[in-house]
């Protein structure tokens, strides 16, 4: 892990609230890594605004020792952007769930990757209802039982990450909350990266989802069932990292290394900063099941981003065509004078 | 030129354009504006255009109308014209019902064929006697003329058709005395990219304006009186444009940078459109995705510490509801501009209505307070702009604008203002030292007007965290003790209620010692203006006043209204307005008229329906 060699510890970041999430609860982990991502990252706290929507991982910004905005249901994504727009010497946090994100504010979510505007976007996906006392929510699996949906649901889920890439998305990264490292990491590259950073989180709910993602954090299972991806690095996974990804026509398959005439030579390297988004996507969905689940940053490309071209717009049209003030702006125009 | 024609001086005349959706109406009727402008002349106007943007050609739901008033005590676009330019039988048909008796009403003849009639439901072939109209009516070949004045222009016969409309500027201009060089140099600055167009329409204009020459004996034309203006440099400004410059004037005397967060609606649109231009003073304008993004990204951007605005109709004010209560709890400063339409739902989006009161005063859930203010004048909406913005960082409320369609859209000449008559607007921002004398938290506030401080996000020292939840009146965490929560329920509307203090009282016109009181609000203040001194005129004891602060309400309301035997609401609603003021002061004698029709008020209704108050 990177080492800090900033002014600010995570403490620095840290308000006197106490914490109020039950105990378990994976939130705890998250805020901790986020804490420890941004004094690696060394924004001071003054620059630091961390925005987020309403429910349980929405209660973050009242945790952190920044400028902070506790919002409405599904708009942090909306109030983000124009908080960016009004004032981009901040950087911006916006915290939602899988509900919050991708439900009431779903909308706000796919335009605000779509525009690429230079937030740091944390979607906490614990596929249910927490603050409402468990509903199925819009990442739950076909099926699912919950109070709503007591005969199962009926309805397929979003896949966040291919979400992200439908709207176009620079920067994709996937963490789970236990993996307190690996969330380290990819906060740090969110916060690094021009641009929209989606980072999702696959975070348990300890009262009214608890294992959810047992399937992918199961100690036992857990270094066949998820890869660590990083930008340059081989595609290996396992315990002894004895298996790899490899190119099967236009898919991917899981081989292991030395078998059925595979070697590490045929193993893909991970690209994060290529343009195409096309392995990114077939990387983002693998699930765990047939290939491993990916964890890491799995897209990080360099874009232009909403708000550096607002103010270069304004710059630029300041210096060609513009004014000092709204009385030469209007005196430009079409007048007459009345003596 | 015009010694043997009859020439009536008049202190004021209305003209009325009316064509298809497509035949350039709106343009020739703000040419005409402009250049009556530019000669002294007051101007009021009134685009009555239809939802549609190309309806059928000839059909009575396509048929676009500009009206205008110009000469001297102009406050309204006038009830009706002396004037009626109708380029198609449709036109005619439906605007007809506006001329004057003894008016005159110039129609394009080519246009009267018997499939035109057909198309605007005409069951004879003749349309002026089916209409029963009584008016002098000038038949003018204008596609012909028009087309034989380019024969050799080179255009092709749609780009010649197009320049009918310019025909009839040309005719409209001789019968007023207007002066072609300005009409000229408008055109010119239309067509500036397409000089072959510029030329053509040059050539037509010259056509038109001959062409009533030619004719003169056939028709009176018309001396204006102008009277001098207060001197100084002015421009034909509409509502809309003036709303968007009154919040860049407010972003000068604030220090604060201007954000727009908005979403396209008609009849608010050109308030996005001016202020997107307006990066050349600095200005931020972002189109978002839907009209909660666009109140939430203002949100945003006035935690961020700028002088944010969202602009939007009464549909979008409805969607807009949770984030203003957003910024109600967060107490950020916000200005919500809601230029009205017909509703409810989409309703009539181009016709203007003064139905969204109620709305902006109680659409929202919990109690919710802000303040409201509405202009009465498409000048004043600078003017109440200005207001909004102040109100809005000055006691850190979000402040709804109520502007109308009407006003909106409607353009009148306005002296543009030097910067040192507007006042400083003073920000009430926290410093780190200040903080830390008076062990700031951040729902501090001051005594006097119980405003909280502003701590604007990159201060070091300052950061906090504001949010949608109840915070402690003390240390400004969150807090679900009840008691706690009645005080900052109380708090946060005498908030509100003490910026009555910081606006003016309200003003009679009229002798002061009436038994009556005729007032409205917002944007119908022209036309009651104009009926009370009709009534007053024609021995009828009125006086009048009007409001531009509806919350709070000004200081000394309930002391005027005490002071007459009966009150006379006008607005352009079923009564709300009358409702609201019943409310506060039951013991007060409150009549009502009222119009809820899509159109402003007809000075005439209003005088007859005082009348009939005062009679019964």
């Amino acid at each position: 892990m990177e080492q800090n060699n900033n002014a600010y510890t995570a403490a620095d970041y840290k308000s006197d609230q106490p914490v109020r999430w039950c105990p378990g609860c994976g939130d705890h982990a998250i805020l901790n890594s986020l804490h420890k991502a941004m004094a690696t990252v060394g924004v001071p706290p003054h620059l630091t605004a961390v925005i987020s929507g309403i429910g349980c991982s929405s209660r973050l910004p009242y945790y952190m020792n920044t400028y902070g905005f506790h919002t409405i249901h599904g708009r942090a994504a909306a109030i983000a952007t124009g908080f960016k727009v009004a004032n981009p010497q901040m950087t911006v946090w916006q915290i939602s769930g899988d509900g919050d994100g991708l439900a009431i504010g779903g909308n706000h979510f796919i335009h605000a990757v779509r525009r690429n505007i230079d937030i740091n976007m944390m979607l906490l996906n614990n596929k249910i209802y927490g603050l409402t006392k468990g509903q199925y929510s819009p990442t739950s699996a076909r099926g699912f039982v919950s109070k709503s949906s007591p005969y199962g649901t009926v309805e397929d889920p979003f896949i966040p990450a291919e979400l992200v890439f439908g709207a176009r998305g620079n920067f994709f990264a996937r963490t789970i909350d236990v993996e307190l490292q690996i969330s380290q990491e990819v906060l740090v590259a969110a916060a690094r990266h021009k641009g929209a950073s989606v980072v999702e989180i696959l975070q348990n709910c300890v009262i009214y989802n608890n294992g959810i993602h047992n399937f992918i954090t199961d100690r036992e299972h857990r270094a066949e069932r998820t890869i660590h991806l990083v930008h340059g690095e081989k595609m290996l996974f396992g315990k002894d990292k004895e298996r790899g990804l490899v190119r099967d026509g236009f898919l991917l398959k899981a081989v292991e290394i030395g078998k059925d005439g595979y070697t590490i030579d045929d193993v893909l390297v991970h690209d994060a900063r290529t343009p195409s988004n096309f392995l990114h996507q077939q990387l983002a969905m693998m699930d765990g099941t047939d290939l491993p689940l990916a964890i890491g940053v799995i897209r990080d490309v360099d874009s232009l981003t909403y708000n550096d071209e607002v103010e270069r717009q304004v710059a630029e049209v300041k210096s060609s065509k513009g004014f000092d003030s709204l009385r030469e702006m209007i005196l430009a125009g079409e007048t007459w004078e009345v003596k | 030129m015009t010694e043997d024609t009859s020439v009536k001086t008049l202190e004021k005349v209305v003209v009325r354009f009316s064509g298809d959706s497509g035949d350039g109406m709106q343009l020739v009727g703000n040419i005409f504006t402009n250049v009556s402008a530019g000669i002294g002349n007051q101007v009021s106007t009134f685009p009555d255009y239809p939802a549609e943007i190309r309806a059928p050609q000839g059909s009575l739901g396509g048929v676009s109308g500009f009206q205008v008033s110009v000469g001297t005590n102009v406050h309204t676009p006038g009830d009706a014209c002396d004037v009626l330019v109708a380029m198609n039988p449709a036109a005619l048909k439906q605007n007809c019902r506006y001329v004057k008796d003894g008016g005159v009403i110039i129609v394009d003849i080519d246009s009267f064929k018997e499939a035109d009639l057909r198309k605007a439901l005409f069951a004879t072939d003749d349309p002026f006697t089916e209409l029963g109209i009584r008016a002098q009516v000038l038949e003018v070949p204008v596609t012909a003329l028009t087309k034989e004045a380019l024969a050799d222009s080179g255009l092709d016969n749609k780009s010649v058709l197009k320049c009918r409309n310019i025909f009839c500027l040309g005719l409209v201009c001789w019968l007023f005395d207007r002066p072609l060089e300005s009409a000229l140099h408008f055109l010119r600055k239309k067509f500036a990219k397409k000089p072959a167009i510029y030329e053509a329409n040059a050539k037509v204009i010259n056509a038109g304006y001959n062409y009533g020459h030619n004719i003169h004996a056939s028709v009176s034309t018309y001396r204006i009186e102008s009277e001098p203006a207060r001197p100084g440099v002015y421009t034909d400004i509409n509502g809309n444009t003036a709303t968007a410059w009154g919040l860049i004037m407010a972003s000068e005397k604030s220090g604060r940078p201007l954000f727009l967060g908005s979403y396209p609606i008609t009849p608010a649109t050109d308030i996005l459109h001016e202020l997107a231009k307006r990066k050349d003073v600095g200005v931020k304008a972002v189109q978002m995705e839907d009209e909660i993004a666009g109140v939430c990204s203002a949100i945003g951007a006035s935690f961020a510490g700028n002088l944010a605005v969202t602009s939007t109709s009464g549909p979008g004010l409805a969607l807009k509801s949770e984030g203003i209560g957003l910024a109600v709890i967060a107490e950020l400063p916000l200005v919500v501009i809601d230029v009205q339409r017909g509703g409810p739902s989409t309703g009539l989006p181009t016709k203007t209505e003064q139905t969204d009161l109620m709305q902006a005063l109680y659409g929202r859930n919990g109690e919710s307070p802000v303040a409201v203010v509405a202009p009465a004048t498409p000048t004043d909406c600078f003017t109440m702009a200005f207001e909004a913005s102040r109100i809005a960082i000055e006691h850190m409320t979000p402040v709804i604008l109520l502007t109308d369609a009407f006003i909106g859209n409607g353009s009148s000449a306005w002296r543009i203002p030097d910067s040192d008559e507007y006042p400083e607007i003073r920000p009430p921002y926290i410093t780190p030292e200040h903080a830390a004398e008076i062990s700031w938290r951040p729902y501090t506030r001051r005594e006097d007007n119980k405003v909280r401080y502003w701590a604007i996000p990159g201060t070091p020292g300052l950061t906090h965290r504001l949010g949608g939840l109840e915070k402690d009146f003390t240390t400004g965490a969150i807090s679900t003790d009840p008691v706690n929560h009645e005080k900052m329920v109380y708090t946060r509307r005498e908030k509100i209620a003490r910026i009555a203090d910081d606006i003016p009282g309200l003003e009679i016109i009229g002798s002061g010692d009436a038994d009556t009181l005729l007032l409205g609000w917002g944007g119908t203040y022209g036309h009651l203006r104009t009926a009370a001194h009709e009534l007053c005129c024609e021995g009828v004891k009125v006086d009048f006043t009007h409001f531009r602060y509806i919350n709070p309400l000004p200081a000394n309301t309930a002391e005027v209204l005490r002071r007459y035997k009966r009150v006379i609401v006008a607005e352009l609603n079923t009564g709300q307005f009358a409702d609201y003021l019943q409310a506060q002061f039951p013991d007060v004698d409150i009549r009502r008229i009222n119009k809820v029709q899509g159109q402003p008020f007809m000075v005439r209704e209003v005088v007859d329906g005082v009348k009939a108050i005062i009679n019964k």
